[in-house]
């Protein structure tokens, strides 16, 4: 089956020659219409379209929108936020960028309609601080619209005032998860916050209420208020709706962002086909699906489903649709999108070092599981690449990772341990034949990884 | 007086197996506690913010299920009692709260696995230190270790490095190695001490406690923060080296800083004193106590120690002593100085020798400003016990003018002075020279000095006896060592001297002398030393209640509205 | 401290951005940053005294974020990612290049001043790895011969 074709509805205008990030242009286009025409309406109203939509958070964990917005504290008395997560450092993501540098009145339009559905008055962009073009882009973006009346004091002629904020990030990964981006606001060491009790819905930031959501999500709200939730949900596929933008990197011909309707395209069309399959002379060997926190999945693995009628069917890796669903039922998670493609060049040993440094440097340190197991699975496979590695180092890796999971503060947990757990179970005899593979010579250009 | 409690909300809970009522919203930890069930813990502290960071308290939660269409229970067939859905992701026991119907398991093999887990983790960065540690034998590290770890290392790895010997402030030390970043300090310092001063820096396992460059962990609880510390991260620069805990008795004590009235536990081997901490009392002291309390256990042993009988200047024993005291006290024309930090036992004593002899009864006020947390501005420890006995019947001043006004008049020619210098309090050296001094108590000064006749007694860390603290609750002190060589017991002196001049005979045990109190004194009836719990008796204060008593609002007391 | 009437005109108004002073934090570490070129000791007790702060709160802070430093750094500053993605497609061999270029370890000054070199975390241009950060600008698929040319830029820019 020859793959579908993008589908390019927030990626509509990036790399279109001729459109700038300025307010001109996103007019020109059509751009705040949709925001003109939303304010006109009860906020109830729009809160609903998004829950028929079935849109689902794209920043990692998949949660529905609508549902995110419905538990709301709306009783308290709290002015209620609304947090933009511009914090984009899953590695192998890469989208949000691009909505931010080339296409920024997108989300500003986004941001003004759910602030405007959600009665909030005040929100914030947490930008991660290696974007600071894309800040002042944002800033540059926001005082135009607020000076054409579309953010600030009254807008469009209404009694709805929303004032928007850009606040930068300083380089640490742990700000991408909601509470521990609210500590940050809030000036704080970014420690995320037990739950419960402190659900941003009901104790957000300043213990208000706060809405969370990321970059394309919002994006994807401007869209669902113009054609409605009944039609966005008809694109994609049931529960799995809309479009999503998937960064594909690593080992294919052609890496780069494809924005495609929800579980309309299969990973080996993606890779295959739109990314032009492996580099010359190499086949693929594992794939990281949804950003480095998802478990590898290992080609030449058989996947068995069961069906909604008790029958069963089976896939291979390059079977698997792009969706939320499909991806959780093969053991991994769609997450933020980001494709990390590796062959057969790769020695998954070293990979796994590459991320397990990664997790170690940016676990922020306040629950013993994540803080000193990260650092322990990093000190292992950094041993194993640079010291003395061990036949029994595989299962260690594994043991002290399944110690973590679940035992944490924080999704970080999971993020952290997942990698881990995916590459010993998928590639464990790499991780029996290290010591041997180690000691082989290597070529002047193999890849070092760590 | 803190106003009775409200009566709780109860909702019955089940862990492992164990159903008890607690009320709506008390932790797990504490709820386990109650049916004898330990939860681990190392950042958990009952007086400080919840965290949750630690890990080490997580159990299995379960809920009741509810058909959420019918809302009627789900039967499990099995048993006939409605099924518990389990979560599958453990719960922080800290974190969650009592609620109706809510099951806890902490004796499963996942909850096995999750403290062997946390254990392992807090294990391989931490230092080999214990032969070394001062909190070796009370540290929780090496308890739950034990109780809760797998009992053997996977760690082949370098462990990290910290600095290791930071003197934080004057009085405490930090090893950052031993921390495991449960932040206890930290909140104690900004919540409870209003402090703001300690903080973690850099990130992940690298995190160190520090304090900004500069500045000091200097104030005047700051070695709460040692009690609480878990591990022997931050540990008392006093007690370093001194003594391993296991050899010390633990004697439960009243802190005599102030009319606050600390609950405290004395430490002691072999008659020596080597700390003082904090003993919780929720209406009191909750678990803290200032750092200037701690030191007092080293007038003991301080060079200033009265530790002879004198008579005339000379050596004497005891009978002559009180012979030659008695002589002067019959004669008349004598003033009592007792002391607001008497025990209540010493003050009734005092007063009886008052009654048979005609005396004035004074005790001196010692004021300062209260620190509105654990020091009070009545410096007494017991000047409600004065009160309450009759020794005195309006607040003192701190100095003795009506007294010094009576001695230049020749109003007064003998002075029997109980643990208070007369110098101190504002009387002149010839005011001293113009009377007969008996002076009864523990450190030497221009008083003892001047006395004819000097006994030397007890610390309140060498007898036993009762204060009444500003919330006019009666408590008890034990005895912790040992009277110093030389040295009387102060009921013994008195009950000898009150015979001596006349009065009844009392024996001087504190259970007998009880008998006496509470017959004679009316808020004291039905007492008995024996009885007073160790977090005391608060006892009726409405007789004073036109009394100004100088104290302000402190940790559990709101001074009553100005009459 | 002796910042540019534009740095303490920025830091006022982005005060006002939030209703809680210490939010400011983070901004407030930013453009002393761009303003003084690091993170003094006095940075931070000012910081802490505009913001109502203890000097230990933004202490805390700044020594959590990779990106603040305590001390100045060459006045180019190159950030290579070493995250998979890049190390996929050799990032540690253009890290080595820079550094082989310039003659400096990682997280240090070159002896002229002119070049710090920091092997960062994902810069979230995975599709166009591997990629280098020279001061604020993104350079994409840079490989060891683009390394060396844009080596070659900053050293002919440092002559002027």
């Amino acid at each position: 089956m020859p793959a579908p074709s993008q589908r390019r509805l927030i990626f509509q205008h990036i790399d279109e020659p001729g459109y700038s990030n300025d307010l001109a242009c996103y007019v020109r286009n059509g751009g705040y219409e949709i925001l003109k025409k939303s304010v006109t309406r009860k906020p109830e109203e729009i809160i609903d379209e998004v829950k028929k939509s079935g849109l689902r958070g794209r920043g990692g964990a998949g949660f529905p929108c609508g549902v995110k917005w419905s538990l709301v504290d709306r009783k308290s008395g709290k002015p209620i936020y609304l947090v933009v997560n511009a914090d984009e450092s899953e590695p192998g993501t890469f989208k949000d960028r691009y909505i931010i540098h080339q296409d920024p009145h997108q989300l500003i339009e986004g941001i003004m309609i759910s602030c405007f559905a959600n009665n909030v008055k005040q929100a914030y962009i947490y930008i991660r601080g290696e974007f600071p073009i894309g800040a002042r882009i944002l800033e540059k973006a926001i005082a135009e619209a607020r000076a054409a009346n579309f953010v600030g004091p009254n807008i469009l002629g209404t009694h709805y005032s929303c004032e928007i904020y850009v606040h930068r990030g300083a380089g640490a990964y742990i700000c991408g998860e909601e509470t521990g981006l609210i500590e940050s606001i809030e000036g704080k060491r970014p420690y995320p916050r037990i739950k419960p009790p402190y659900f941003p819905a009901v104790l957000g930031l300043y213990q208000c209420p706060t809405i969370v959501n990321n970059v394309e999500t919002l994006c994807h709200v401007k869209h669902i208020s113009d054609m409605g939730g009944e039609a966005f949900s008809k694109i994609g596929t049931p529960n799995n709706t809309g479009t999503r933008i998937l960064c594909v990197s690593g080992h294919v011909q052609r890496p780069g962002y494809y924005e495609y309707e929800v579980g309309k395209i299969t990973l080996g069309q993606l890779l295959n086909e739109v990314c032009g399959g492996p580099l010359p002379g190499r086949t693929f060997k594992g794939v990281i699906p949804g950003g480095s926190s998802a478990k590898v999945l290992r080609f030449g693995e058989i996947f068995t489903l069961k069906n909604k009628d008790g029958s069963t069917r089976t896939l291979t890796v390059e079977d698997i649709p792009m969706d939320f669903d499909t991806l959780a039922a093969c053991g991994t998670m769609g997450g933020s999108g980001g494709v990390i493609v590796m062959d057969d060049s790769v020695n998954m040993v070293d990979a796994l070092a590459n991320l397990n440094a990664f997790y170690a440097h940016e676990s922020c340190g306040q629950c013993t599981p994540c803080r000193e197991g990260s650092l322990w699975m990093k000190k292992i496979t950094a041993r194993m690449v640079h010291g003395d590695a061990r036949a029994e180092d595989g299962a260690l890796l594994n043991s002290v990772a399944n110690q973590i999971a679940g035992r944490t503060i924080c999704a970080m947990g999971e993020a952290c341990s997942w990698p881990t757990m995916s590459f010993v179970a998928k590639f464990g005899d790499e991780f029996k034949a290290y010591p041997e593979t180690k000691n082989a010579p290597k070529s002047t250009d193999a890849l070092e990884l760590v | 007086m803190s106003q009775p409690p409200a009566k709780p909300d109860l909702v019955t809970v089940n862990i492992d197996g164990k159903e008890i009522a607690v009320p709506k919203g008390t932790n797990v930890i504490e709820a386990a506690r109650l049916v004898g069930v330990d939860v681990p813990h190392y950042c958990y502290h009952p007086k400080l913010a919840i965290v949750g960071n630690c890990r080490m308290c997580l159990v299995e939660m379960g809920l009741p299920a509810v058909d959420p269409a019918t809302k009627q229970p789900v039967i499990d067939p099995a048993n006939g009692k409605q099924k518990i859905n389990w979560m599958p992701r453990p719960q922080i026991g800290c974190g969650t709260n009592a609620m109706a119907g809510l099951h806890i398991r902490t004796n499963t093999p996942q909850i096995k696995d999750c403290r062997e887990g946390v254990m392992e983790f807090l294990l391989i960065n931490h230092p080999l230190d214990c032969p070394i540690c001062d909190q070796a034998g009370e540290c929780k590290l090496q308890e739950q270790a034990t109780g809760y770890g797998r009992g053997y290392s996977r760690f082949i790895e370098q462990k990290n490095v910290k600095p290791k010997r930071t003197q934080l402030g004057p009085r405490v030390t930090l090893d950052d190695e031993r921390c495991v970043l449960c932040s206890r300090c930290i909140r104690f310092s900004k919540d409870v001490a209003k402090d703001d001063v300690l903080g973690f820096t850099d990130r992940g396992s690298y995190s160190t406690l520090s304090c900004y460059p500069g500045k000091q962990l200097a104030n005047n609880y700051s070695l709460n923060t040692v009690d609480i510390c878990p591990v022997g991260a931050l540990t008392s620069t006093d007690f370093r080296f001194k003594m391993r805990v296991w050899f010390l008795k633990q004697t439960n004590s009243i802190d005599t800083e102030s009319s606050v009235g600390v609950n405290t536990v004395v430490w002691s081997r072999e008659g020596q004193i080597y700390r003082i901490t904090p003993r919780r009392n929720d209406e009191v002291n909750d678990t803290w106590i200032a750092d200037s309390a701690r030191v007092l256990y080293k007038q003991v042993r301080d060079d200033s120690r009265l530790t002879t009988i004198q008579v005339n200047g000379q050596p004497a024993e005891l009978d002559a002593a009180i012979s030659a005291a008695a002589e002067f006290l019959k004669v008349g024309n004598v003033a009592i100085v007792g002391s607001g930090r008497s025990s209540v036992e010493e003050q009734f004593l005092t007063k009886k020798i008052a009654d048979a002899i005609k005396a004035s009864t004074q005790i001196v006020a010692r004021a300062a400003e209260g620190d509105k947390l654990l020091i009070s501005a009545d410096r007494n420890p017991n000047t409600r016990g004065a009160l309450v006995t009759g020794l005195i019947s309006k607040l003192p001043s701190a100095q003795l003018t009506e007294l010094a006004a009576a001695i230049d008049a020749g109003k007064v020619t003998t002075v029997l002075a109980i643990n208070e210098d007369l110098a101190a309090a504002g009387l002149s050296a010839e005011q001293l020279d113009k009377v007969k001094i008996v002076y009864v108590g523990t450190q030497s000064n221009p008083t003892s000095a001047a006395a004819q006749v000097v006994v030397p007694t007890h610390t309140v860390f060498e007898k036993n006896g009762t204060f009444i603290n500003q919330q006019f609750r009666l408590q008890k002190s034990q005895t912790a060592v040992p009277g110093v060589a030389g040295t009387v017991n102060d009921s013994v002196v008195l009950t000898q001297l009150l015979a001596a001049v006349g009065g009844n005979k009392l024996a001087s045990d504190i259970a007998t002398l009880w008998n006496a109190l509470s017959a004679e004194i009316k808020s004291l009836a039905g007492l008995s030393f024996a009885a007073i719990s160790e977090t005391g008796v608060v006892l009726s204060s409405t007789e004073f209640a036109s009394l100004a008593f100088p104290e302000g609002e402190t940790l559990h007391f709101k001074p009553a509205a100005k009459p | 401290m002796n910042f540019k009437q534009e740095t303490l005109q920025r830091i006022d108004e982005v005060i006002t951005h939030y209703p809680v002073k210490r939010s400011a934090t983070l901004p407030l570490l930013h453009l002393i940053q761009e303003d003084a070129g690091y993170i003094s000791d006095e940075a931070i007790e000012w910081v802490a005294q505009k913001l109502e702060l203890q000097p230990i709160n933004v202490f805390e802070v700044v020594t959590f974020y990779p990106m603040f430093r305590r001390k100045p750094i060459g006045r180019r500053h190159v950030k290579v990612c070493r995250t998979l993605s890049c190390a996929l497609m050799g990032g540690y061999k253009v890290c080595d290049e820079f550094k082989k270029e310039f003659g400096v370890e990682l997280n240090e000054v070159s002896a002229d001043g002119e070049v710090t070199i920091e092997f960062v975390e994902c810069l979230a241009s995975c599709g166009t790895a591997p990629v280098v950060m020279i001061d604020e600008e993104l350079h994409e698929k840079v490989d060891t011969a683009k390394a060396r040319a844009l080596a070659a830029k900053i050293k002919s820019e440092a002559k002027r």
